[in-house]
């Protein structure tokens, strides 16, 4: 081993118990091989750290409104944290199946480390459904690290606008918890302009008029079915110093879009977060679409040849085996979109963040395309 | 056996394209049946099993420690053999096969399993899923026919090798997991080019399955043993995994030979299986080219539920837990189309297998051509064909058959 020089005896001493660590570590894979030993830790301590892939536990369910749920996970060992305001990804296993979603932690950090997402219930939503109504304490989820840019600054503004709708409510809970949870709340004027549908669909509603009551915020309710659709011109109305504050936006692209344009006229910054329902739309029997190549070319397929036959007469070079079906020699990942099983016409779609961060396995011996798709390199 | 196009009745003879069509129409519904209804259920299953595995696979080895001990050495070399047989077999096997891939966990899929075996995961998915499960028993297609080193049908032609042939099958027993490593590489095959000729694959392959064997070779008779020498149980713990091992290969290496081996399984002419075959005639050809084991429950687990050969190699993709729960249908499917549902106990098939290696060991008819009166001068026979070269073979060859027309004709 190449010697480097370490001024301080404290690093000679970390590096001696890293290489300690891992020499264990390769006589304990060697005495598990063909495993490694995360598969054998994963059986008792799937939360621990180092592991790869994160996870988390099931604490608790609890209902916000009748279509909506609070889900308190606790994470594995190796959650980084994260700022009130970010989102996470989520693998759920429902009926057997990993399927990924995105959605906004709910509490700030929290003393006991868990972490929190709040669910409504869409129609016809596999995994939110799931959720709020189907979803058992205990059962483990895939995690990753939170991500996003929708935060508060620091040092905190004097002013604050923001406005939500609907489930746009659920990371501005998770930044309005953090900050009336401090010691010394923030001296920040807070506005907050809240639509829904109606008030008894409203989640947080009794929460949000505590605030409201505490004086913690100024507190606008606009339900559509008392008030009307929200029209953003009237925001200045509402909410008369609007151009002295900080704006943060969160809900429905179409309220987003008017509110974007509504700042952009006025010379004013937005701040946004988009919840982006990717739609794959699979197209009627028979139908082919573009098929995207591992190298990135595109080449035009229809909707009865197996993508693997139309990839390699694009010249492709792609894994084969018995081309019927069995034997799972051709399997890659779809990376996007959708292709139909030519056996039996079942469909499988990949949605870009929803369908695991390396898209969804395919025979491509027995599946056409089914509209656009994308294939990627075996992994 | 003798391919079915060669028999004087064809099994399949009373069966019309249409029906052969309908057969695989009324399959493909009872496999669309599980697709529908396939789910956390069956999920919750193979999450169960990999779990009691590795706990049974990591207890047993803790037990092993004291293996000084004889009856720690008993219990853990028990405990581990079941490990290493539910570990290739219920789920290293099935998982393979991509049973589980519908699950979209990486960590239980076909693209990413590695399992305890000599023959790493890419050459067994080829050699096994690819070959075996495609052509099945088409002689000269499928080299799990006799695995190129045995004579396990009438077609084969008859060589004075093969007179050995039940040493090698009880050897490559003992050895199967080497057995299956060298098989899925085409190692004879490979061998007989010279070195520098060979391909650049074979190459790759070869390298990576010495480097796995090494890799297990080194957990079983290394790590583990010196992990138990503090307590004086090197060379105990090394016996214990040597034993496990041991009785993984006997044990798999029965379970697989009952799948196609038994007497009574069908086999095809290469030249009978058309280019397009159609799925129906694909379906047929594995129902009449595989054999079930019939047995409890705990019998179906051990063997990876191949007990339900049959089933498997109709659906090798359905997960395994579902074969019991279809077998019923699939063997009314046989009855209504009047065709002989292979089935029975394990030691019957077993014997029935190892009838068949023993009676193909000799050149075809030699055995129902002989009785204690003719013995001396049929051995004489079988002498002069093992050594008197390849003509003499074939005419000795072509009159032990003629005879044994005429036997069965006057029975």
């Amino acid at each position: 081993m190449a010697s480097i020089s370490v001024p301080s005896g404290a690093g000679q001493g970390a590096r001696r118990v890293t290489s300690l660590r891992s020499v264990l570590r390769r006589v304990a894979d060697a005495a598990v091989t063909p495993l490694d030993v995360d598969d054998v830790l994963d059986v008792f301590h799937p939360l621990r750290g180092g592991r790869d892939g994160l996870q988390g536990r099931i604490v608790s369910i609890t209902p916000e409104t009748a279509e909506s749920a609070t889900v308190l996970i606790k994470p594995g060992r190796d959650w980084a944290g994260h700022v009130p305001g970010q989102y996470v990804r989520i693998g759920v296993d429902v009926d057997g199946v990993r399927l990924w979603r995105t959605y906004s932690l709910t509490h700030g950090p929290r003393p006991d480390r868990c972490i929190s997402i709040t669910v409504k219930a869409i129609p016809g939503g596999v995994v939110s459904n799931h959720l709020v109504h189907h979803a058992q304490v205990g059962r483990m989820v895939q995690l990753e690290q939170a991500e996003g840019e929708f935060v508060l600054p620091q040092p905190m503004p004097a002013k604050l606008l923001l406005v939500t709708a609907g489930s746009g409510i659920t990371p501005v809970i998770g930044m309005l918890r953090n900050l009336f949870s401090r010691r010394v709340p923030p001296s920040t004027d807070i506005v907050l302009v809240h639509v829904n549908q109606s008030a008894d669909t409203a989640m947080f509603r009794d929460e949000l008029r505590a605030h409201g009551a505490a004086g913690r915020i100024t507190l606008l309710e606009r339900y559509d079915d008392q008030h009307g659709l929200l029209d953003v011109s009237d925001l200045a109305t509402l909410v008369p110093d609007l151009d002295e504050r900080l704006a943060y936006g969160c809900g429905p692209a179409g309220l987003l879009d008017a509110l974007e344009t509504y700042y952009d006229e006025r010379g004013q910054t937005l701040h946004t977060e988009r919840f982006r329902a990717q739609v794959v739309t699979a197209g009627a029997e028979g139908e082919g679409g573009t098929l995207t190549l591992p190298d990135g070319r595109q080449v035009e397929a229809d909707g009865a040849t197996p993508i693997l036959d139309v990839a390699e007469s694009a010249g492709a070079l792609m894994p084969s085996g018995c081309r019927m079906g069995v034997c799972f020699g051709c399997v890659i990942p779809l990376k996007s979109g959708a292709v139909r099983d030519l056996r039996n016409g079942a469909l499988t779609v990949a949605v870009p963040g929803e369908t695991g961060p390396d898209g969804v396995p395919v025979q491509t011996c027995i599946s056409a395309a089914a509209g656009d798709c994308e294939i990627g390199a075996r992994r | 056996m003798t391919a079915i196009t060669k028999k004087p009745v064809n099994p399949t003879a009373h069966l019309t394209p249409e029906d052969i069509e309908q057969i695989g129409i009324e399959l493909d519904a009872i496999r669309q049946e599980v697709l529908d209804d396939r789910g956390e259920r069956d999920a919750a299953y193979i999450r169960k099993v990999v779990a009691i595995q590795r706990r049974l696979e990591l207890g047993s080895r803790a037990v092993l420690l004291g293996s000084a001990l004889p009856p720690l050495w008993v219990l853990g070399t028990v405990g581990l053999s079941v490990a290493k047989i539910l570990e290739n077999m219920e789920i290293g096997h099935n998982v393979m096969h991509g049973q589980w891939d519908w699950m979209r966990d990486p960590k239980i899929h076909s693209t990413t399993w590695e399992w305890d075996n000599a023959s790493t995961a890419d050459g067994w998915k080829h050699a096994h899923n690819e070959v075996h499960h495609t052509y099945t028993n088409i002689v000269g297609k499928d080299n799990d026919l006799g695995y190129g080193i045995m004579r396990v049908d009438e077609d084969q032609r008859w060589h004075p090798m093969f007179l050995a042939q039940p040493v090698w099958n009880f050897i490559n027993a003992c050895f199967f997991e080497y057995g299956i490593a060298a098989y899925d590489l085409e190692l004879g095959r490979n061998l007989r080019i010279p070195k520098e000729k060979r391909s650049a694959e074979f190459k790759a392959q070869l390298s990576k399955t010495l480097k796995k064997i090494r890799k297990q070779a080194t957990k079983d008779y290394v790590v583990n043993p010196a992990l138990a020498a503090p307590l004086g149980g090197f060379v105990p713990a090394l016996a214990a995994n040597f034993t496990a091992n041991l009785v993984r290969n006997l044990w798999s290496h029965s379970v697989i030979m009952c799948g196609h081996f038994p007497e009574g399984v069908e086999t095809f002419e290469k030249k009978s299986i058309p280019d397009d075959e159609t799925r129906g005639q694909w379906y047929l050809r594995q129902m009449l080219g595989s054999a079930n084991i019939s047995g409890s429950k705990a019998m179906h687990v051990m063997t990876g539920n191949l007990s339900h050969q049959i089933e498997h190699h109709l659906f090798p993709d359905l997960p395994s837990n579902r074969y019991a729960e279809v077998a019923p249908k699939v063997e009314a499917l046989f009855e209504k189309y009047d065709l002989n549902y292979h089935s029975a106990p394990l030691p019957q098939q077993v014997a029935s297998a190892w009838h068949k290696v023993v009676r193909l060991s000799l050149p075809n008819g030699w055995l129902a051509t002989t009785n204690r009166s003719n013995l001396v001068e049929q051995t004489k026979l079988l002498w002069a064909m093992s050594t008197k070269g390849p003509k003499v073979r074939r005419a000795a060859s072509a009159r032990l058959q003629q005879q044994e027309r005429r036997l069965a004709e006057a029975a």
